[in-house]
């Protein structure tokens, strides 16, 4: 993806503490920011309330490509947990980016 | 135990339908086409079925012990639990998503935030647009949401 000239970066209501073991763990050199307080998810309205392991707030899968303007250009918002986007879907959307 | 007394299709059975439900996160799920629908589970279940109504039926033949019966049982109801749990998980609990209708769409800006990385560091979006990446200005951000892991 970083070829293409795009950043990953993952967001999720873990601790800057549990992302850095999970990136360490996993061997993940992108970004991973913390929203505890799951205010961004809300933002972005993407709360899954009550959905995590203890009963509590977690964000649903979704993947939104935004250019330097700061313009959503691609969004995949799964209705299937399983079914996530596909590394060559988020190339052919980067591919349509300047 | 003598071979020619153990029930082995109900144990084949059971043996089956899990191997089948562990193959889907496990495996079926990298793959597209058995991850969208599990076309690969249907077949599995399906000759897990149908070993059960053979194991079921020499269970209950009348030269057949209580124990076995019992067991036959047992096992049976387990295997239907599993494939029970795996149309739960699979088709039910997946797919128990929120709308996110108010999510933003195609065209629309992407809301600024601040938050923490995982060195503590405060992040803006803003910077991760602008920010770099080997020396080359990037095209855009790929904002992932994820579940985590608490």
């Amino acid at each position: 993806m970083e070829e293409a000239g795009i950043r990953p970066v993952a967001i999720s209501v873990d601790t800057p503490e549990e992302s850095k073991k999970l990136c360490e763990q996993a061997g993940y050199t992108f970004t991973f920011l913390s929203d505890p307080k799951a205010e961004v998810i809300r933002r972005y309205d993407l709360l899954h309330a009550g959905a995590g392991i203890n009963g509590g707030d977690v964000a649903r899968p979704a993947e939104f490509l935004i250019d330097t303007a700061g313009t959503v250009r691609w969004v995949n918002l799964t209705e299937n947990y399983w079914v996530r986007a596909r590394p060559e879907q988020v190339i052919e959307a980067a591919a349509a980016l300047k | 135990m003598n071979i020619r007394k153990l029930n082995w299709p109900i144990w084949a059975a059971f043996i089956v339908s899990v191997l089948s439900f562990l193959l889907y996160p496990f495996f079926f799920v990298r793959f597209p086409v058995t991850r969208d629908f599990p076309w690969a589970n249907l077949p599995l279940f399906l000759i897990a079925l149908v070993l059960l109504g053979i194991g079921l039926r020499r269970a209950f033949s009348p030269e057949r012990r209580l124990g076995s019966k019992i067991i036959a049982s047992i096992v049976s109801l387990t295997t239907i639990g599993v494939i029970a749990m795996f149309v739960l998980v699979v088709f039910v609990a997946a797919r128990d998503l929120p709308a996110s209708q108010g999510a933003p769409q195609i065209g629309q800006k992407a809301p600024e935030f601040t938050l923490a990385d995982a060195t503590g560091k405060q992040v803006a979006l803003s910077e991760l647009l602008t920010t770099p990446i080997k020396g080359k200005q990037p095209k855009g951000v790929m904002l992932m949401f994820y579940r985590g892991y608490w």
